[in-house]
């Protein structure tokens, strides 16, 4: 009785000073994130296990890596659906139409960012964009930045490789969108849509201001959190257990001879092999995990991400329905070649 | 008797929003003619940024992502 008073409490706190509540939230989330390391140690020093023994080092590994990695994402889905919740598509689509030159292209690929986004809207947006005057390059370039550089992806970064390798894939990933988009603008490939899209009526569109109460824009987190969190969640457990099992046990350089720093084709034979699989960037994870605990390159292990994510088979037969194949030929050749040169550049740099 | 349709290529998410209107209308005793558009072409000439869409009696409601259960009853009843 008296807790489902105090919830109903918090909950009516929470509604009438949101963004206080959200600092609290912060503060609540920082501090958890300062007990992870004491906190792993102290479970790991209860089991009757070895410290020392690969079992051990293997158990603190996974006991210490997943609540952080779990922490990180919840965080990071839950500010995202704030953010999200400024950028939706119908006012990026006014913020782009009719922007000509390379500038409008980085703007689209920073909005891909954060502008919600699920691949199987991809022709929706696609055509919604084209149609109010968004040029086809900037199109383009948000196409791509939006499933490739996206908030799962950078945490999972950041949380098993350090900032340095999330920054890097941030930067790379946005270049790849801005100058693939610029590419495919300069090479005026408009004729290559398919007819009927051509035919589309164009529509004028305005930015709409309309004010959404702050209480509005957590619960949009909240819903974030729930939705991809709740997906996510198993994958990340998966791939980091894979880490752990292989930390402990398989010897670091068996993957080496195949996907290691030296073999120059790596990068390549990567990018090729990722094309025909689908998936987003939370299902590769434990692949990456376990392709790098076994001592491939970092370049080559995100090349073959980055391709699985931009690259698809089947995400291209959808395209084929508004695009040419000579345009989807383009498309692919330009990001391929992008993304093999962000896999060399990964490899020389790390 | 409400005409509904629910507007994606057939993903994941096109699916859940059909089953959970079906299901929503089923306990609120409304009756409702459900029907899938996967057509990219019919999709697009309502106009939306992102799938699924949800449009009841030629009215777009909804675009993008599942619709809450609550979302649902509101547009039911």
């Amino acid at each position: 009785m008296t807790a489902a008073v105090s919830i109903n409490q918090s909950h009516a706190i929470v509604f009438r000073f949101p963004k206080t509540a959200l600092g609290f939230g912060i503060l609540i989330w920082l501090g958890l994130y300062q007990t992870l390391t004491p906190l792993s140690e102290w479970l790991v020093a209860l089991l009757p296990i070895n410290r020392a023994s690969h079992f051990g080092g293997a158990v603190q590994f996974f006991c210490y890596e997943t609540p952080k990695v779990l922490l990180l994402l919840t965080g990071v889905v839950f500010i995202m659906g704030i953010v999200n919740s400024y950028f939706t598509p119908e006012r990026t689509r006014a913020l782009l139409a009719g922007r000509m030159n390379i500038i409008a292209n980085g703007m689209a690929a920073g909005l891909g960012v954060v502008t919600p986004f699920c691949s199987c809207s991809a022709i929706p947006l696609f055509i919604g964009f084209l149609q109010a005057g968004v040029p086809l390059g900037v199109t383009f370039s948000f196409l791509i930045a939006a499933p490739m550089v996206n908030e799962i992806a950078l945490v999972l970064l950041f949380g098993l490789f350090g900032w340095q390798v999330a920054a890097l894939y941030l930067t790379l990933g946005l270049t790849l969108a801005i100058v693939a988009g610029w590419l495919i603008g300069r090479l005026h490939m408009e004729r290559y849509l398919e007819d009927w899209v051509r035919a589309m009526q164009t529509i004028t569109v305005s930015i709409e201001t309309t004010r959404v109460p702050f209480i509005h824009r957590l619960q949009m987190g909240a819903k974030a959190v729930n939705d991809i969190v709740g997906k996510v969640w198993r994958y990340v457990v998966i791939g980091i257990l894979l880490g752990a099992l292989i930390h402990g046990y398989v010897p670091a350089d068996l993957m080496a001879s195949f996907l290691g720093e030296e073999i120059w084709w790596a990068v390549p034979v990567a990018v090729l092999i990722g094309i025909p699989m689908y998936t987003n960037a939370a299902g590769v994870i434990p692949i990456v995990q376990a392709l790098l605990a076994k001592g491939a390159a970092l370049g080559s292990v995100l090349a073959f991400m980055m391709s699985v994510i931009a690259l698809s088979l089947p995400e291209m037969l959808i395209l084929r329905k508004v695009l040419k194949p000579p345009l989807i030929i383009t498309f692919i050749a330009i990001v391929g070649c992008g993304i093999i040169a962000i896999g060399y550049i990964f490899n020389a740099l790390l | 008797m409400k005409e509904i349709k629910v507007l994606g290529s057939g993903c994941a998410n096109c699916k859940n929003t059909a089953q959970l209107i079906e299901t929503v209308a089923r306990e609120q005793q409304v009756e409702i003619q459900l029907e899938k558009i996967t057509d990219m072409q019919k999709i697009m000439a309502y106009q939306i940024l992102s799938t699924p869409g949800v449009v009841i009696d030629g009215q777009v409601v909804h675009a993008g992502g599942v619709p809450s259960r609550a979302q649902i009853t509101n547009w039911l009843t």
